[in-house]
């Protein structure tokens, strides 16, 4: 089985601070790969150097087998990488189907063909009615659906998700939960997510890495995890006996 | 038939121009398009009704509202903020009236060349901004630094007279010669009335158009923009040399006009200012705020101008502190500019962005 994406040693210090040390793991083509970890664990910055915003220290990045670790953000893009951001940035003065029309222009050269894909993809995460809002008009799941929908336009082969179900009701993350599955099931969609609410990622992860301190502390199927020792001690915390 | 234009030669220069009409018109309600039409035609019909001093006053509104439309590119649709754009003016105004005065070469000619400097200027400007990541105030700075070496540079330089001027023959001519640029003021009106119309046509065909999105993206959130796949640094250098060519036309129409140039006066940064105020009060990124405020500002400042006259106050400045209310009042009351309150007033919405 060839990895879709692979880390290899990947690290990256902020001066004194080791934010991710030494992390290594594959995602084969077509998984849904959690990450899970406690606040500074170093998900988020993990997530930059995939996507390009932040070059690694150490340690190399591929993507479908080429290397990608130090590329610049549109360029991973291009490459097939997609990401949503922990904090939500869409094009705040255009209209929600503006939005999503500019990351379907990536690959296509024809506006009203784009505009056809951002309706197909708005219609998709439920966002369809609303698409000529402005979007700094947007509820906070709104803007989070958005962002997915942005992602998708590009056309992504991977799909890198920062913290989408944060914020959201329970049946509003069920929803997402919902979308993000049928988007790896019916169209191979690879997704790694990062998120703390571990309802979302039970129900949704065939694979998880816990990170802590910038180390990976463990990997494995989420059942396992959730019985990990080292995982209970450092982020889930142990039940009330 | 347009469409069959379009379909048979779709990269033939007809083919394009026909292309871009049509981006232009498409998605325009027939209220905004009544009331384009009626506009055009009162432009049209208005220098054979007012004075000549009120066709000069036209102008000057008609060359700001160009001008400020070419320099929209730049801020209202890319997010890029120049303080410096005299110097395309300035340099498509020296290039022009050098060629003209030396050599006797036609001003359109003399646009052929000013574009490719004006476009290398820009390009100049954009990539020292955008390789080295300058941006925001830094990027305005740099815009000025620039205008100003030029003002400099020119000052000293003498094959354009350095700060003795330029003067473009002036000669008494029995008929107006457009292709030479040499008649009365009403020849003027109208060529800078058709430089503004295709202005706005080719804006709002940008904007509609894949590049546009580009722009829009960056202008909001560039960081989203890169993770959007867009190369930002091709969009933005795009944005500086498409607005850099437009403007300089502007600088080749005030050589004409005006016939003399000073490096003191063409690349004063009050030009650059000046030409900035008629998109900020009429409305930043919008098509047709730029046009609107350049008649606000203008026609307000010269009716001012009037009522001291006729009142016989003679009080010097009174126009800049006039501007410096208007500013102010619509930074407070209508911060998107008086165009987007007025659209909505008048029911035909610009596409909201």
């Amino acid at each position: 089985m060839t990895a879709l994406l692979s880390l290899k040693k990947v690290s990256k210090r902020f001066r004194g601070l080791v934010a991710v040390d030494g992390v290594s793991f594959d995602v084969p083509a077509g998984e849904l790969f959690a990450v899970i970890g406690p606040n500074g664990a170093g998900k988020t910055t993990l997530f930059n150097m995939i996507a390009g915003a932040i070059a690694p220290d150490e340690g190399a990045i591929s993507f479908a087998g080429e290397p990608i670790a130090g590329l610049p953000p549109d360029v991973v893009c291009r490459r097939g990488i997609a990401r949503t951001f922990q904090i939500v940035r869409p094009f705040p003065a255009l209209t929600v189907e503006d939005n999503v029309v500019v990351g379907a222009l990536l690959h296509s050269r024809d506006v009203a063909a784009a505009q056809q894909q951002a309706q197909e993809l708005l219609r998709r995460l439920d966002l369809f009615d609303q698409r000529r809002r402005i979007a700094a008009t947007l509820t906070l799941p709104d803007r989070k659906r958005l962002e997915v929908a942005r992602a998708l336009a590009t056309k992504p082969r991977l799909l890198l998700l920062d913290e989408v179900m944060a914020g959201l009701r329970p049946t509003e993350s069920d929803r997402m939960v919902a979308i993000l599955r049928d988007l790896n099931r019916a169209n191979g969609l690879t997704i790694v997510l990062i998120e703390h609410v571990m309802r979302a990622v039970m129900a949704l992860a065939s694979e998880v890495l816990v990170l802590d301190h910038g180390t990976a502390i463990a990997q494995g199927m989420p059942e396992a995890i959730v019985r990990d020792p080292a995982v209970v001690q450092s982020y889930l915390g142990a039940e009330p006996t | 038939m347009t469409a069959k234009i379009t379909d048979s030669h779709p990269d033939s220069l007809a083919g394009k121009c026909v292309y871009v009409l049509r981006s232009f018109l498409e998605g325009l309600s027939r209220r905004t398009l009544a009331l384009l039409g009626l506009l055009l035609v009162a432009l049209l019909v208005a220098p054979w009704l007012v004075s000549d001093y009120l066709i000069t006053v036209l102008i000057v509104i008609l060359y700001l509202a160009f001008t400020g439309q070419a320099w929209n590119i730049m801020m209202g649709f890319a997010g890029q903020l120049s303080l410096g754009h005299a110097i395309f003016v300035g340099l498509g105004a020296y290039i022009a009236a050098l060629l003209f005065a030396r050599y006797g070469i036609a001003p359109w000619l003399g646009f052929l060349i000013v574009m490719p400097v004006a476009a290398a200027c820009g390009a100049i400007i954009g990539f020292l901004a955008f390789r080295f990541g300058v941006a925001g105030v830094y990027f305005a700075i740099l815009t000025i630094a620039f205008a100003e070496f030029a003002r400099i540079g020119f000052d000293h330089l003498a094959v354009v007279n350095a700060s003795a001027g330029l003067f473009l023959p002036v000669a008494q001519y029995a008929h107006n010669d457009l292709w030479h640029l040499r008649g009365d003021p009403r020849m003027f009106y109208y060529v800078i009335l058709a430089a503004t119309v295709l202005a706005l046509v080719l804006c709002r065909a940008l904007l509609v158009s894949r590049v546009g999105y580009f722009w829009l993206a960056i202008r909001e959130d560039e960081q989203a923009a890169r993770a959007a796949g867009i190369d930002t640094f091709r969009y933005k250098m795009s944005a500086v040399m498409i607005s850099a060519v437009v403007t300089s036309f502007g600088g080749v129409f005030y050589a004409f006009f005006y016939n003399n140039l000073f490096p003191e006066q063409v690349f004063n940064i009050s030009r650059s200012i000046e030409m900035i105020l008629g998109p900020i009060i009429g409305g930043l990124g919008t098509l047709f705020g730029p046009i609107l405020g350049a008649f606000v500002l203008t026609g307000l400042a010269e009716t001012l101008n009037a009522a001291m006259a006729a009142l016989g106050f003679d009080l010097p400045g009174a126009k800049q502190v006039f501007y410096g209310i208007c500013l102010l009042f619509v930074v407070l009351a209508l911060p998107e500019g008086i165009w987007p309150w007025l659209a909505r007033q008048i029911g035909i919405g610009e596409r909201q962005r």
